[in-house]
């Protein structure tokens, strides 16, 4: 039986078996590439989402655990008020050199300043700490998570 | 149709070493200008062929004023995708971020490494091999585009100006945009190049700005195409998997279950592999986990790290080759006050780039169609032909963003893996490497087995020096040529040369190649084991000695005033000498590499437990003229968290013929709250540019032990740090 969810608002139907990691139903299904692989087994983030706001590691999120879902890629990251202070802050900072992991960590980032608009370095130590990036940008993620909580704050974030 | 026009050249020094450029113009159909410029690095050649002509740089201008980069150096993290523009842009006098950017194509005669001779993104070459070139690319394209306005309004072209992207004739106020002029332009006959001033340092508005990294968009939306994103209409996707041993054969398969799976197309019998072509990659990975394998390990089966040790134990003491010797060590060191002995060990090292190795191919009966991510596209090009039987001509291949190189996507081994799979396929396959496989069939960072001593004189200066290496030579497989005799530069590099005077030095090399197991090149490479040796055992003479290891080193210091500068800055920088809590401790690496000066002063807290933690990281470069200066910080801080990782965490183990680790549980890579506070000096310089990919890691090791060191009094000769010998 199909499957039926919502990526980034748009209705998507996908009938394949209900085990199959969300991760590989969106890049190679749906077609949406910005969710990346980097590890199988929920231990890097590179495979974050947002399943109905929160943030999930597609790689180990069944196909069947999302019928009925809202989710949200890096590419629906623009559609929110969050997601493109983030996006903006990290320009801003040159945060990405190699960016694979970017994805994953925007998304993570989305989720906390979601529910903790002004974080601590504990905060984001906590709500970051599964994003792994080899390139080592954390101090500039880092950085960039408190630009934009400060931008949202001072309302220089666009609407 | 693409008319050719003559190339001219102009041979210049650097560094002692006589290099010829070449410029080629042409005008394309369509009325589109390229210039070329090649960067031939040979001594003393005399005039090349035009035919031979190697360009490393390709600008096309278009009629619309649209500028193009093809670029010869790939994108991995570093950087170069915006540092080069930059270079072209100061010249050429363009907005940089209006450069749009194309991966080159596969050509090592088109897109010569300016250094390595062949197309290679690696080593720390890229803006060593890019400063000049692409700016007189630049250079050569501007002059033409000012001289065509100058002749369509009869006036000198030494009374027009070039500026964001228009020829002005200021008398007049008469302007043409670049587009316009590019029809004109190539039709000239290219200057001579003597003719072209380049700009003095003085004079940049662009270099030397931290020019915001043109990529940052794409990678931050989702919109930046990998090579594991590569899309292909009718693609199928393979999961695949090796005999877990070394050198294992597949004796028997049951694919009974797999086949049943839904999604599952085909499953593919190699001899040391098995794959599993489906319709989506969950779908061939879950095939692949319901297969039922029975593997032959072969000659490797019972092989350890502990045998693999012992072997190169035992071969340290056999025949060396000397990579440089002066004085005479035996009899220095028989007059010596105090003698230290040593062995230094450091382990196999996996990569473990982000995006885990992929490549899709289409392969038909006389063509293939190649999409992945690597820093050697020709090399690439090569392998796919050798793999499917097909001239290299017959052989395309596309270049992407990289998830990382580190030294990993200088192979070629998954693009042979992924087209020997193709010949069974029809339509094009994406073969993604799953985490596991990634990290058990990578290419290791050598083992090496370091024996090192030292003399000392009644003052606590040395008097003799000697290093033997022992390990595996990655030239002697990935450059033969450059081997010879049983030596090569790399793997001796920043042992044979130090920043100090040291007398009576020897420094040789054992070559000693692990059976079966392949090697590879890792970020910072020969330098990256050398100076933990060398930082690591110059710490422990100055402690041999009743010395500070920083006045320890100020005394013996080379004439080389880099050195000297960088070390100083570091230290006034880190507060060394002020007093620490216990349990914390500074520790200081000097080393030169790539063309790059770095001191490093690493502050550690160490927890009763054992436990270490990097508080603090202060470092002093000198790189010559910095192009990017945010470049420069972002690389260094990159390169010392990788380094950290590696000397922390970093080990790959054999048991069984098998490597033991699999995934990011078990081959731990350093997390955001783990990261120290991260300063970096640069020192003003008028030097020729030196890498920055490299420096930070090929730095940091030594600067981490030597710190714990001074917080606990353990020395560390052997990577990784083990805290459980480092509890109180």
């Amino acid at each position: 039986m199909p499957t039926r969810f919502t990526v980034n608002g748009k209705s998507q139907v996908v009938d394949a078996d209900g085990d199959t990691p969300l991760l590989w139903v969106l890049r190679d299904m749906v077609g949406l590439c910005g969710t990346k692989f980097g590890c199988g087994a929920g231990l890097c983030g590179a495979c974050t989402v947002h399943v109905d706001g929160e943030a999930t590691r597609s790689c180990i999120t069944s196909l069947e655990a999302v019928g009925g879902a809202r989710v949200t890629t890096v590419e629906g990251l623009a559609n929110q008020r969050i997601g493109r202070a983030l996006q903006d802050a990290w320009i801003s900072l040159a945060v990405v050199q190699c960016g694979y992991c970017q994805s994953g960590q925007l998304m993570s980032a989305a989720a906390l300043l979601a529910t903790n608009p002004n974080p601590s370095d504990a905060d984001i130590d906590a709500a970051m700490q599964g994003n792994v990036c080899r390139c080592g940008t954390y101090t500039r993620i880092r950085a960039g998570i408190k630009l934009a909580s400060r931008n949202l704050t001072n309302g220089r974030a666009i609407a | 149709m693409t008319t050719e026009h003559r190339a001219e050249e102009m041979p210049h020094s650097n560094a002692g070493l006589t290099r010829r450029t070449f410029v080629r113009v042409a005008a394309a159909s369509g009325g589109s200008l390229l210039v070329s410029v090649s960067f031939a690095a040979e001594p003393n050649k005399s005039r090349e062929h035009p035919a031979a002509f190697k360009p490393n740089a390709v600008i096309r201008i278009d009629p619309d004023g649209k500028v193009i980069l093809t670029m010869p150096y790939v994108e991995m993290g570093q950087g170069t995708y915006t540092s080069i523009p930059m270079l072209v842009a100061e010249e050429l006098e363009v907005d940089p971020t209006l450069v749009h950017l194309e991966h080159a194509p596969p050509s090592d005669k088109l897109y010569a490494n300016g250094v390595l001779g062949f197309q290679v993104t690696g080593g720390s070459t890229s803006m060593r091999a890019a400063f000049e070139p692409m700016r007189r690319a630049g250079a050569v394209a501007r002059l033409m585009l000012v001289q065509a306005a100058a002749a369509r309004w009869a006036v000198p072209g030494t009374d027009c100006v070039a500026r964001a992207g228009v020829v002005v004739h200021p008398a007049s106020g008469r302007r043409f945009a670049y587009g316009e002029l590019v029809k004109d332009a190539g039709k000239l006959p290219v200057p001579a190049i003597e003719g072209i001033a380049l700009k003095p340092r003085s004079s940049f508005k662009v270099i030397g700005t931290s020019v915001r990294r043109l990529d940052s968009h794409a990678k931050v939306t989702g919109a930046a195409v990998y090579g594991i994103d590569a899309k292909v209409a009718g693609l199928k996707f393979a999961a695949l998997a090796h005999a877990p041993a070394y050198g294992g054969k597949l004796k028997s398969m049951d694919d009974s279950k797999a086949k049943g799976v839904r999604g599952v197309l085909q499953i593919i019998r190699l001899d040391d592999c098995v794959a599993v072509v489906a319709s989506h990659t969950g779908a061939a990975k879950k095939g692949l986990a319901a297969l039922v394998l029975d593997w032959d390990d072969g000659p490797n089966a019972s092989l350890t790290s502990a045998a693999l040790v012992g072997q190169m134990r035992a071969a340290s003491d056999g025949p060396a080759a000397v990579a440089r010797s002066t004085g005479d060590f035996d009899k220095a060191v028989a007059s010596s006050s105090q003698r230290l002995d040593a062995v230094y060990e450091v382990p196999f090292l996996a990569h473990a780039t982000m995006e885990p190795v992929n490549c899709t191919v289409n392969l038909t009966r006389d063509r293939c169609e190649i999409w992945t991510s690597s820093q050697v596209l020709a090399r690439a090009q090569a392998a796919a032909a050798q793999a499917c039987g097909l001239p290299a001509e017959k052989v395309v291949v596309h270049n992407h963003l990289l998830g990382g190189g580190f030294g990993r996507r200088l192979e070629t081994d998954y693009v042979t893996r992924a087209v020997q799979i193709a010949r069974h396929v029809t339509g094009p396959v994406k073969v993604i490497w799953s985490r596991e496989e990634d990290i058990r069939r990578d290419m290791y960072r050598p083992y090496f087995y370091d024996r090192i001593s030292a003399g000392l004189d009644a003052q606590g200066r040395p008097l003799a020096w000697r290093h033997r290496i022992t390990g595996s030579s990655i030239v002697k497989r990935w450059l033969p040529a450059a081997h010879r005799n049983g030596l090569d530069q790399e793997t001796v590099n920043c042992a044979a040369v130090t920043p100090y005077a040291l007398p009576n030095l020897l420094v040789e090399y054992v070559n000693h190649e692990p059976p079966q197991i392949p090697t590879a090149f890792w970020r910072g490479v020969g330098p990256t084991h050398n100076v933990f040796v060398v930082e690591s055992f110059i710490d422990e003479l100055a402690a041999a000695a009743g010395q500070d290891p920083a006045s320890y080193r100020l005394g013996l210091l080379d004439a080389d005033p880099r050195f000297k500068a960088v070390l100083v800055r570091a230290l006034e920088s880190s507060g060394w000498g002020k007093s620490l809590p216990a349990r914390h401790g500074r520790g200081l690496s000097l080393h030169s590499a790539f063309g790059t000066y770095l001191a490093l002063v690493l502050e550690v807290s160490v927890e009763d437990s054992g436990a270490v933690h990097v508080q603090r990281v202060v470092c002093a470069v000198d790189c010559g003229v910095v192009v990017n200066p945010d470049t420069v910080r972002a690389q260094l801080e990159s390169g010392v968290l990788f380094g950290i990782a590696g000397a922390l965490y970093g080990e790959i183990t054999f048991e069984n013929g098998r490597v033991q680790q699999s995934n990011f549980h078990d081959y731990r890579p350093l997390r955001i709250n783990e990261t120290p506070k991260f300063e970096v000096h640069i020192m003003d310089s008028d030097a020729a540019p030196g890498g920055m990919g490299e420096p930070g890691t090929s730095g940091v090791a030594p600067a981490l032990t030597n710190a714990i060191f001074a917080a606990t009094g353990h020395r560390v000769r052997k990577l990784p740090v083990r805290s459980e010998l480092l509890r109180t």
